[in-house]
């Protein structure tokens, strides 16, 4: 009954109830939407390379080498020497090295040229280990890895032939045309920006770029496949490489080896102390954003007890009615509360289907700009705390017209 | 005694010296059915408010069906509001979003009395009184004002009331509808066996009653000043 009452009273007043509906709603939906993409990020960017000790590539800052050589965005500064990455390599405690050589691209995804180990020693989120879809790892040099969301969105399967671009803008006009590549693996879902990314081998980009000057073409120069067999395919230089140790405890020493390195200014960074940094700088951000949606609901839960406020004005005979009946006081105060409950839990119904529907429309589109990976499960556990603040946060808002009513209640007499 | 009353006096709070009510002494017999009129103004609002248990006397007895409604707290008072006294206003007797059966449903709600049965005797109700079954269902703001004081009846007898109050409850209908009420309602004190209090300015009504005062006989503030 007294469910029903507050129900049917919010359905009496359904214009201001309903707007207060909506900015409720919309002010839920910023907040889920803010954290739950935060939370994403965070999982996403987290996940994205594991089991690698150290990446080393030409000195420049830290977070910018882990982000072209992770995750693909912006570009390197310098190339590091192939005799470099050798004598590195060749160092007691390495157990392993992969190099990597960036700066081509295939419809706007990112060529990266590396060795077969790559598939072997690269691994993201908990330790997990690279998989393949269908086919194998590349052998030839004009053999091309797709990773999975490439191979989706330009539908292409084992066997295709891929033309790949110089340079990494989205419409290149100099394309690699004379040298097609053939797929011949695609690698199974991650998560991570391998998903969009071409991987050929260290061999490939070199073969690409005979007979090229400065990025441009020189015509006539292009040789036939056989005499590429023959010519010395060792790469002279390479973007980055990314090393594991035999033993973690060497990790700071092997660092600081690398920083001192006397040949060349070479910059080495442990993936998870660079991705803190990242962390760190991203905080200021969140927070704003956290801020201004902790506002935002702030603002609409004003909105909320102001209506409530102001029905009570309007209710004065109901209280009456109510209070003859032999409602206590404190009836008329649990009614206000629940109604704004009411109006809470319907806004956060919608504002979550809002917010799974975005993400279902937008979710393709960060994953291809962004290479971001927002799950559609809102319901994390800490969503779930948030929505639990949210509720709390409305039963305080709705303390003020409660509080009115139960006052109201107590002087109210039969006039 | 239903009612009983001793050197009952109030004054509000805003105007302490002011009395509104004095009453001396003043009884109501169960099962007696009393006529009270009076202009406004004479105190008959607060002597409402106080034998309702709205309002607590300092000075005085205010003894309801044998409670010293001056002696028990807020809540006590509210309670027993709900389980013994029923109450028909002028106007404004429902919720006016509910409809008829929420409206009654919601009076049984505040008493103790038991839930079960209550759907059938609440139909039954409505039907001694007239409401055809197409109306239940119906926000009462959508019934007639005659159909809403007669809903009102139902909803003041649900929880089997020895005392109800009626304060004006035929002023706002016309002489059809006034007949109508009056018709329906005095069978249903009489089966009930209910002390009514009618309180009312419209003498026409006063032949339904065995007793008829006016106010000012009962209330002897205006006199004492």
């Amino acid at each position: 009954m007294f469910i029903k009452l507050a129900y049917k009273s919010l359905l009496n007043r359904k214009g201001s109830v309903l707007l207060t509906v909506l900015a409720l709603t919309v002010s839920i939906f910023v907040l889920l939407a803010v954290e739950h993409i935060r939370y994403q990020a965070r999982e996403s960017f987290g996940n994205t390379v594991s089991g690698v000790d150290l990446i080393v590539g030409a000195r420049t800052g830290s977070l910018n080498l882990l982000l072209y050589s992770v995750f693909r965005i912006g570009s390197p500064t310098n190339n590091i020497s192939w005799d470099s990455y050798q004598a590195i390599a060749s160092g007691k405690n390495i157990a392993w090295a992969v190099p990597i050589a960036l700066g081509d691209s295939y419809q706007s995804y990112r060529v990266m040229g590396t060795t077969e180990d790559y598939f072997k020693h690269f691994s993201y989120g908990n330790k997990r280990q690279l998989q393949f879809a269908s086919g194998e790892p590349f052998d030839g040099v004009f053999d091309v890895v797709l990773g999975f969301d490439v191979a989706k969105q330009l539908e292409h399967a084992l066997g295709d032939k891929v033309i790949l671009a110089h340079g990494i803008a989205s419409t290149s006009f100099s394309l690699h045309d004379d040298r097609p590549f053939k797929v011949v693996g695609v690698l199974a879902p991650t998560g991570t920006p391998v998903d969009q990314t071409v991987h050929v081998s260290l061999q490939g980009i070199e073969a690409i770029h005979i007979g090229w000057r400065q990025g441009v073409k020189i015509p006539g120069s292009a040789s036939s496949v056989e005499q590429l067999a023959q010519t010395e395919l060792q790469p002279k230089s390479i973007t980055a490489f990314m090393l594991g140790l035999k033993s973690r405890i060497a990790t700071f020493r092997v660092q600081r080896e690398i920083n001192n390195y006397g040949r060349e200014p070479l910059l080495s960074i442990l993936p998870g102390v660079a991705l803190s940094e990242l962390w760190q700088m991203m905080a200021m951000f969140e927070n704003t954003l956290r801020l201004i949606s902790v506002f935002i609901l702030f603002s609409a839960l004003l909105g909320l007890s102001a209506m409530l406020l102001a029905s009570i004005r309007e209710r004065e005979r109901e209280v009456q009615l109510l209070r003859v009946l032999g409602a206590p006081p404190h009836f008329l105060f649990l009614l206000i509360e629940l109604e704004a409950l009411l109006i809470s839990v319907v806004s956060t119904l919608l504002g979550i289907s809002m917010l799974y529907l975005s993400l279902a429309i937008v979710g393709d589109v960060l994953v291809s700009n962004f290479g971001l990976h927002i799950s559609t499960n809102i319901l994390s556990q800490n969503n779930v705390l948030v929505l639990l603040w949210v509720a709390c946060s409305t039963v305080i808002a709705a303390a003020i017209p409660s509080i009115g009513a139960y006052k109201s209640a107590q002087v109210t007499q039969i006039e | 005694m239903a009612i009983n009353l001793q050197n009952v006096k109030f004054s509000y709070s805003e105007a302490p010296d002011k009395t509104v009510l004095n009453i001396r002494h003043w009884s109501v017999s169960p099962g007696e059915k009393v006529f009270v009129y009076g202009p406004s103004g004479g105190g008959k609002s607060t002597l409402l408010n106080l034998l309702s248990g709205m309002f607590r006397a300092h000075h005085g007895e205010v003894s309801i069906l044998g409670e010293r409604l001056d002696q028990m707290s807020n809540h006590q008072r509210d309670q027993f509001r709900a389980n013994h006294i029923g109450y028909v206003f002028q106007q404004f007797n429902l919720i006016p979003y509910l409809d008829a059966i929420d409206n009654i449903q919601l009076a049984a709600h505040f008493s103790a009395r038991k839930q079960q049965m209550l759907g059938d005797e609440i139909r039954e109700l409505l039907s001694i009184l007239d409401i055809s079954s197409a109306d239940w269902h119906k926000p009462t703001a959508r019934l007639s004002i005659g159909q809403q004081q007669r809903v009102a009846i139902a909803r003041a007898l649900i929880n089997k009331p020895e005392l109800l109050i009626a304060d004006e409850p035929s002023s706002s209908l016309d002489q059809q509808n006034r007949d109508n009420f009056m018709s329906l309602l005095m069978p249903l004190v009489d089966n009930y066996k209910i002390t009514l209090l009618f309180v009312s300015h419209d003498m026409s009504l006063s032949q339904h009653f065995g007793r008829i005062e006016a106010l000012s006989d009962i209330n002897t503030s205006g006199e004492t000043h």
